[in-house]
């Protein structure tokens, strides 16, 4: 093997501190050393014509460049190696300027480390494999899960670029926590009204393939091809015959027997409902916990009166297999219901604030349902426990948040406007009315949200109060609100009719469930990560998984609307070729090593590891041994190490190349 | 070679992503550690076989950095776990051998951690230089070859090929 080896003096970088001319001269003596020059600027156009014109010039086999780290130039070198015919892989890089001129003062020793990593080098491309990348097909079909605005967003962005999209909604139907709203920061235009035409368009979308009441019950495969199991929860209503005349819902006998969770829980519905009446698909659902039918098989008076024999008692849950090749993941978020914590969670709780206890204490989502036309009281300001009008009310910012000891440490972002939107919507419907709001900073960064605050407090007279609530308390019909207030000093206490908690934004529920499903990490609060904070936000760590919304962390809606299009252009940019290349830096399994023992398998963090049967001529199964899926293979070398029988190896980085390397120590 | 002149041979199998990086930036950061260190790149600190280590160990190293991406941090969710819980294992197993714990050391430093690499390699450097040059192998190689005469004309210095019983 002819191997040529070339040192950059990077101008002064490595040069000054490395003496290139020597290091060059000892490399010529290394065995299968051909030629060894040394350069001013390796990478610069007259240096990679230099290694171009050795390559044919001594018909080299392969290069050794001493330069900078190969995570900035790898690539240069092996772009050169291959327009001057030889492999890319065949290119070794010694790091000699940020493992060695820079962290060195002493020439002599500098040179001499220098020279070693050269000769480490050497040994390992005398092993180097040719290695050809590696393309897979690309099915170009985006999964987006979650029908909220984020994946609305997503899935109207794909499909108008022209490919199809399946998407997947838990509730019955899609809108999300966005449909709840009554009006929006920082311009109070409804939130139904804009958001309703975009759940139609999907609805209507011929690419958009819409499954309500779904579940992501199993994701297989890898990047570009990825094989996905839906459960389809049974309706009990056909969606093919039901026109939504709404007939059923009316007739049904169980008027009060179930909280309306769309209403969160301010009102109820019967056994067979629709969400709210905007929904998408406008198909009911009949919830068998409560549906009489179920209970003791009599009633069955939605039967009686639909006419298209739409309900169907038998129904059963439907498994779908769906071919995709991205998934956009965007589940959003919950609110943190403080009375109902979960026995293993952290948090301590804030009993103190008497949520579930007295009925006048709600939570965000519960004053947007009261707030809106739509909801309960039909956009009039009724407190829950009688219905009158509240002429006072106490809003308590950070229930949950940016609270280390009680609750979780993270800003949730949205809640210093939408508390501010609370008390401007109240103030405009109860001109008598007071409204106080305890905060610990106002948190208003975006485009014109400090100029809503500032007129929530200056035109509006909401009154703000710095500092923290320590108790709420009932007396003689009352809420008395006690707090601090930091900034004049001293203890308030407010008589209020009604107190509203801005709670936390948490992650789903099963939001840890679902990533384990799929097989992308989350933080400890069940946030989806992101495979880089800053230039990597939208991509999870996980191949062809995108992330949008909530579900990465606590976001407001223009945000989760970017973000949505984002992943929909990453998604796009999967689409834009027919196959997808990657590095072949995979594993590779010996087979007539291999004994089958799978220890392989249950190290790979990818599930890449399969069972491959080793069949004789007459198609009978003599051995089995493992398989590694190159298209899931992300090339850790995790079960190279593991593998007894050294059965195992990695491209690129094989034990052979390995120890040739410390050999040449 | 003299006492006083004698330098320690460091090697240091490190992953691609974190402490490569790491590494890098030490040396963007134009920080300063001594030049006894030589890394070898892996992909991820739980490909790096324990046979990497004896065999640098036989080839003369005096002493080993293993290090990767912090827990929680790895590029591929979770081989610098099944690399901790192996070398929680290997590191009582090269006591047993007759080596000295210390000249086998793990750390975390990721990529942001110019200044915990320099630190490490220095620490490294340090103790190894304070134990002294490793000559177990040594020993180890003229004991068995005393008490097993050289018969089969087998050169231990061969470089281990692949698949053969380590």
């Amino acid at each position: 093997m002819k191997i040529g080896v070339f040192i950059c003096h990077c101008g002064e970088n490595i040069g000054r501190t490395v003496d290139c001319p020597r290091v060059a001269k000892a490399c010529e003596w290394l065995p299968g050393v051909e030629v060894s020059l040394d350069y001013k600027y390796m990478c610069s156009d007259p240096g990679q014509n230099m290694i171009k014109d050795e390559i044919r010039k001594k018909k080299l086999d392969a290069i050794v460049v001493g330069s900078c780290s190969p995570h900035m130039h790898e690539k240069t070198f092996r772009k050169a190696a291959v327009d001057a015919g030889i492999n890319p892989f065949l290119v070794e890089i010694a790091n000699l300027r940020e493992h060695c001129s820079w962290v060195h003062d002493d020439i002599d020793s500098a040179t001499d480390k220098a020279i070693d990593l050269v000769r480490m080098a050497v040994e390992k491309v005398k092993r180097n494999v040719p290695l050809t990348t590696i393309e897979v097909p690309v099915t170009k079909r985006t999964l987006v899960i979650g029908g909220g605005i984020a994946g609305i967003q997503a899935a109207l962005d794909v499909a108008n670029a022209g490919y199809e999209v399946v998407l997947v909604e838990k509730e019955p139907s899609i809108g999300g926590h966005m449909s709840q709203l009554s009006e929006t920061f920082p311009t109070l235009d409804c939130s139904q009204c804009i958001l309703t035409p975009r759940m139609v368009e999907v609805y209507q979308h011929p690419r958009i393939k819409l499954m309500t009441y779904s579940e992501v019950e199993k994701v297989e495969g890898f990047i570009g091809n990825f094989t996905v199991t839906i459960r389809k929860k049974a309706r009990h209503i056909d969606e093919d015959k039901c026109t939504g005349c709404g007939l059923c819902i009316t007739k049904c006998p169980t008027k009060k027997k179930a909280f309306n969770s769309f209403e969160e829980d301010l009102a109820y519905r019967p056994a067979v409902y629709v969400p709210f009446p905007q929904a998408v698909p406008n198909i009911p659902v009949i919830d068998e916990t409560v549906c009489m039918y179920y209970k003791n098989g009599k009633c069955g008076m939605c039967v009686k009166v639909c006419g298209r024999e739409a309900i169907d008692f038998n129904q059963q849950d439907k498994i779908v297999t769906e071919e995709i090749g991205a998934i956009i993941v965007a589940t959003g978020y919950k609110l943190y219901k403080i009375d109902k914590k979960p026995d293993d969670s952290p948090i301590k709780g804030y009993g103190e604030y008497g949520y579930g206890k007295f009925k006048d204490v709600v939570d965000g989502l519960q004053f947007e349902r009261i707030a809106s036309a739509s909801g309960p009281t039909s956009g009039e300001f009724k407190r829950p426990s009688d219905g009158k009008e509240p002429k006072k009310i106490v809003f308590i910012q950070c229930v949950g948040s940016r609270d280390e000891s009680k609750g979780f440490s993270y800003c949730s972002k949205i809640c210093c406007m939408y508390t501010a939107k609370h008390a401007m919507l109240y103030k405009h419907k109860v001109h008598d009315g007071e409204a106080y709001v305890f905060y610990m900073d106002i948190r208003s960064g975006g485009k014109m949200y400090d100029e809503f605050v500032r007129r929530a407090i200056e035109e509006d007279g909401v009154k703000y109060i710095r500092g923290r609530v320590s108790r709420i308390f009932e007396k003689d019909g009352k809420y008395i609100v006690r707090g601090e207030d930091t900034i004049a000093g001293m203890p308030v206490e407010i008589d209020a009719d009604m107190v509203v908690l801005a709670t936390a934004m948490i992650a789903q529920q099963d939001a840890s469930e679902l990533a384990q499903t799929i097989g992308i990490p989350y933080d400890k609060y069940g946030f989806y990560n992101e495979a880089h904070p800053k230039l990597r936000p939208i991509e999870s760590t996980t191949g062809g998984v995108f992330l949008a919304g909530a579900c990465q962390s606590p976001k407001d809606i223009p945000e989760s609307v970017a973000m949505a299009s984002a992943a929909a252009a990453k998604a796009l940019v999967l689409f834009g070729s027919d196959k997808l290349e990657r590095e072949p830096v995979v594993a590779y399994v010996n087979e007539s090593l291999c004994a089958g023992c799978f220890a392989c398998k249950k190290v790979c963090p990818y599930g890449a590891v399969e069972v491959k049967e080793l069949k004789d001529r007459n198609g009978v199964v003599y051995r089995e041994v493992a398989y590694v899926n190159t298209g899931l293979c992300q090339g850790c070398g995790t079960c190279t190490a593991t593998c007894p029988s050294k059965s195992v190896e990695l491209a690129g980085f094989n034990n052979e190349e390995i120890f040739a390397q410390i050999a040449a120590l | 070679m003299k006492e006083q002149n004698w330098e320690p041979k460091i090697v240091a199998f490190v992953c691609n992503w974190c402490t490569y990086t790491g590494a890098d930036l030490a040396g963007t950061s134009r920080l300063k550690y001594p030049t006894n260190v030589k890394l070898i790149r892996v992909m991820c600190s739980g490909g790096i076989d324990p046979v990497f280590i004896l065999k640098a160990f036989e080839r003369g190293a005096d002493g080993i950095l293993v290090s990767g991406c912090h827990p929680n941090d790895c590029h591929y969710n979770a081989g610098n776990f099944h690399a901790r819980r192996r070398w929680t294992f290997f590191h009582e197993l090269l006591d047993y051998l007759g080596i000295d714990k210390d000249r086998l050391q793990f750390s975390w430093v990721s990529a942001s951690e110019g200044k915990k690499f320099v630190d490490v390699v220095s620490k490294v450097v340090n103790d190894v230089k304070a134990m002294g040059p490793f000559k177990g192998y040594e020993q180890l190689n003229k004991e068995f070859m005393t008490e097993f005469p050289d018969v089969s004309g087998v050169n231990n210095d061969v470089i281990i090929k692949e698949g053969e019983a380590v």
